[in-house]
């Protein structure tokens, strides 16, 4: 990038970190050899946790229904291995608390036998609903790491009418490059599956944004995407973080999408590259999304690279296969800059997990945070414009208000501002926690209310029922005095006839 | 292992960058410009800069000591040093030892250090100390003298250069007493000498900055050109320097062309006084000015002007640090008018309105 460009063309917001994405990016992809058991999780999706339908002991075939969606936003789960359910139960979840969730391991036998698909000749002539229908069914997520079910997010750009089909293929977060190898290796595929997201969604035409850290993808989506000039692949400056979907969108098409609104409310829905390859697989092969490629990286691998395995590989399996030159001094899922340390490696490998980075001693190592000096780097790296420093400030004095007024509440944990902190201070962990600290008073705020409302509502019960009570009482009361008379006035007339 | 016990937020890399370093960096800018004023000033000026220094340091140590705080790591992040630094540059060469140190100390300990050290000041404690010996001892604050080259006849050595920090200036030496620039055509002024006639006998600054005044003043290119490295360097950023000279010099190229009888022109303005110091390392100081660049260039032009106003108005031939510390006090109101757009969000925060 020359002079001018630094100067003029560089967006004001983020930062520019080593990118570390070579040599492993330039590695070729290499096939993961079946492992022995699986790990199949229930919640590797935003939304309800899938219901399991198989039963221990089971048989199943690679690509099979393991467990059905629940709710609206959800998605089902599919076996990645052709095998036998050996139990439903406890695993470790990709979290730094170590927490277990619930998944279905299946032993391998090892045969690769996949379900009966049924593939489709021209998924472009098909209904929008159903491509979506058969997204849906493959239990297609995110796959940037959002894992929101993009069949949700397909009838919401149906429903608001989108225009444009913004693709990320910005892979902003350094070390990675799962979505750099698929645009080299699968840059068809790709192309066929944003056209088949176009379709889905109704929208015109494609925006394919792809940082100009990666020319070889950017040559290959070209080539790709010749025959089909509502596909257009656009170099965007490398500059994290440019693979956020707000981000992103305002480089491409220059809209701004509102506080509190979605993307579609401004004529744009963004999907993710490799999402695009896995509704290629699902529409076109009617194949569920069951492996994926993962970046394996970092300095305590010995020959780091991406790795096409199934899903719910234990990650421990993934760096053995890689080779480990020490016992890593932290293992985190996803990129540096927003990825989740995990507790230990034996945890599964789920849809969302673009890469598995072990980190050495010295890339592990975490300067002391010293005093805020008031540079005001963070205000300036901010990419959502925010004061992360005026923030911090207020959520160390333990005044959350305060640091809601300076909108938090917008701030997407992209972590530029720690990043370039001169001072080290954990912002992204200050944010958290005041995040989550006013989350749990807004719910203790909905709850209280809602019992005061239950309070009230028997308050009044109880008014109205006495009330009620009463005015039966002096109802039967009256007609009991009524009775009495008519009877004392019979009595009377009796009297009185007995007299005449 | 014991790291991935204690679970982290992210981001899991951080920057190379840290306070040390940008204090060095500041440092370095400044070297150029205090190796030159050494030159011209001789031993005294450097003896004077080592106690400025050296009690500054002290202060800040000391202050921590009693606050049962870690020395070390806070006096190495070199904030002290580049404090006494900043002070030893705005202070008469030849000043006494007693001067350096008294100021070095008022900085640390109270501009810095009473108000919670690092961060934590509201104005830049350099700029209090200097106010602090100004108001106090007057006299020797304003005893500027004429270069004299370390290589030139007649300048002292390190031992007379330490006896005239330590017991003054000594009646034999060889030292032409003197005022500054600025002082100099104010005190004319007020006698009713106008500058038409008072600047022909004024001390003529020459090109490289040869002329009575402090270490930042004589070497004002040095320090611009310091400040202009630190730019490229990203640690300042354009907006306070630029606007502060362009507050100093518009009114200056205004009223000269006016009454040039009555006020003095715009590049003696800028290369005078403390006008390249303040611009470039004094008001860009990040603990006491706003934090964002709109913010920045109100801060700056508000530095710019004050110090013009001082310095035509005022009692003060030299205003860069009155205007400093009042734009100082004012920094909190900047910051807390003046903030960024924030993305999806009108200036005034609420949610802008989707359009297609």
């Amino acid at each position: 990038m020359g002079f001018f460009e630094r100067i003029f063309k560089e967006p004001r917001w983020g930062v520019h970190p080593d990118d570390h994405k070579r040599p492993a990016a330039d590695a070729p992809l290499r096939i993961l050899p079946p492992p022995a058991k699986v790990y199949m999780p229930l919640q590797q999706h935003v939304g309800g946790a899938a219901r399991p339908i198989v039963l221990v002991g089971q048989k199943v075939l690679k690509g099979q229904l393991l467990a059905e969606p629940s709710g609206n936003i959800s998605a089902p789960i599919h076996a990645p291995v052709s095998g036998t359910v050996a139990a439903i139960g406890e695993v470790t979840a990709p979290h730094a608390s170590g927490l277990g969730f619930t998944a279905i391991t299946i032993d391998n036998d090892f045969e690769n036998r996949w379900i009966e698909s049924e593939p489709v000749a021209d998924p472009l002539a098909l209904a929008p609903e159903e491509i979506t229908k058969r997204t849906a069914a493959a239990g297609i997520v995110g796959l940037g790491g959002a894992t929101f079910p993009s069949a949700a997010k397909f009838s919401l750009g149906r429903r608001l009418k989108v225009d444009t089909l913004i693709v990320n293929g910005g892979e902003c977060e350094p070390y990675l490059s799962a979505d750099d190898r698929i645009m080299r290796d699968s840059a068809a595929a790709v192309v066929d599956g944003v056209r088949i997201v176009m379709r889905a969604i109704g929208a015109e035409q494609a925006l394919v944004g792809i940082e100009d850290n990666k020319p070889e993808a950017i040559a290959a989506m070209r080539v790709a995407a010749k025959p089909f000039p509502e596909v257009k692949i656009r170099p965007v400056p490398t500059r994290y973080p440019m693979g956020s979907d707000r981000q992103l969108i305002q480089t491409l098409t220059g809209r701004e999408v509102p506080a509190d609104a979605r993307a579609a409310e401004v004529g744009v829905l963004v999907h993710n590259v490799s999402t695009c390859a896995a509704v290629h697989q699902a529409v076109r092969f009617g194949r569920p999304l069951v492996e994926r490629i993962v970046t394996i990286n970092g300095g305590a691998v010995k020959e780091p690279g991406n790795i096409f395995a199934p899903i719910g590989t234990l990650v421990s399996e993934l760096l053995d296969f890689c080779g480990l030159h020490c016992e890593p001094a932290r293992i985190i899922l996803g990129g540096p800059m927003m990825g989740t340390p995990l507790p230990h490696a034996q945890v599964p490998l789920v849809k969302g997990a673009s890469g598995i980075l072990a980190f050495d001693a010295k890339e592990a190592f975490v300067p002391e945070a010293g005093p805020c000096i008031r540079c005001g780097n963070c205000t300036r790296a901010c990419p959502m414009g925010l004061q992360p420093l005026e923030m911090g400030a207020h959520i160390r004095a333990g005044d959350l208000d305060g640091a809601e007024k300076f909108m938090l509440g917008d701030c997407m944990s992209c972590g530029c501002c720690a990043y370039v902190c001169p001072s080290h201070i954990p912002l992204v962990q200050y944010f958290n926690h005041a995040k989550g600290e006013l989350w749990a008073k807004e719910r203790t705020k909905l709850r209280v209310d809602a019992s005061k409302r239950l309070v009230e509502a028997r308050a009044q019960r109880l008014e109205r029922e006495a009330k009620e009570k009463a005015e039966a009482a002096a109802r039967r009361k009256a007609e009991r005095a009524a009775a009495k008379a008519k009877a004392a006035a019979e009595a009377q007339g009796q009297a009185e006839g007995e007299t005449a | 292992m014991n790291a991935m016990n204690t679970p982290i937020s992210s981001p899991h890399t951080t920057t190379t960058q840290s306070v040390s370093r940008v204090m060095v960096t500041v440092m370095l800018a400044l070297v150029p410009a205090t190796l030159f004023g050494f030159w011209l000033y001789g031993w005294p000026s450097i003896w004077l800069w080592l106690v400025t220094v050296g009690a500054a340091t002290f202060g800040e140590a000391f202050c921590l000591r009693l606050m049962d705080r870690p020395v070390l790591p806070a006096v190495h992040d070199g904030s002290a040093i580049l404090t006494g630094w900043l002070l030893a540059m705005s202070l008469p060469p030849w000043a006494p030892w007693w001067i350096g140190a008294f100021g070095g100390l008022f900085a640390t300990m109270l501009a810095k250090q009473a108000f919670g050290g690092l961060g934590q000041n509201l104005f830049n404690p350099a700029m209090v100390a200097r106010v602090a010996l100004l108001i106090s001892f007057p006299v020797q604050m304003t005893s500027w003298v004429a270069p004299l080259p370390l290589d030139a006849i007649g300048a002292p050595g390190p031992i007379s250069g330490l006896l005239v920090t330590l017991k003054g200036i000594p009646s034999g030496l060889d030292a032409v007493a003197s005022a500054s620039l600025l002082g100099f055509a104010k005190t004319e002024l007020s006698r009713g000498v106008d500058l038409l006639q008072s600047l022909g006998h004024a001390p003529i600054p020459t090109w490289f900055g040869s002329r009575p005044g402090s270490l930042g003043e004589t070497a004002a290119w040095l320090i611009a050109a310091g400040g202009v490295v630190m730019m490229f360097l990203r640690i300042i950023s354009w907006h306070i320097p630029l606007a502060m000279l362009a507050g100093i010099a518009i009114p200056a190229a205004i009223l000269h062309a006016v009454d040039p009888a009555r006020y003095l022109d715009m590049p003696t303005h800028l290369l005078s006084g403390g006008a390249m110091l303040g611009a470039f390392f004094i008001a860009t100081d990040y603990v006491t000015s706003p934090s964002t660049p709109k913010g920045q260039l109100i801060f700056g032009a508000g530095c710019g002007v004050l110090t013009y106003v001082i310095r035509t108005w005022a009692g003060y031939p030299e205003g860069v640090a009155f205007a400093v510390l009042l734009m100082n006090a004012l920094t909190p109101i900047i910051d807390s008018y003046v903030k960024p757009r924030i993305y999806g969000r009108d200036r005034k925060g609420s949610a802008l309105k989707a359009q297609r």
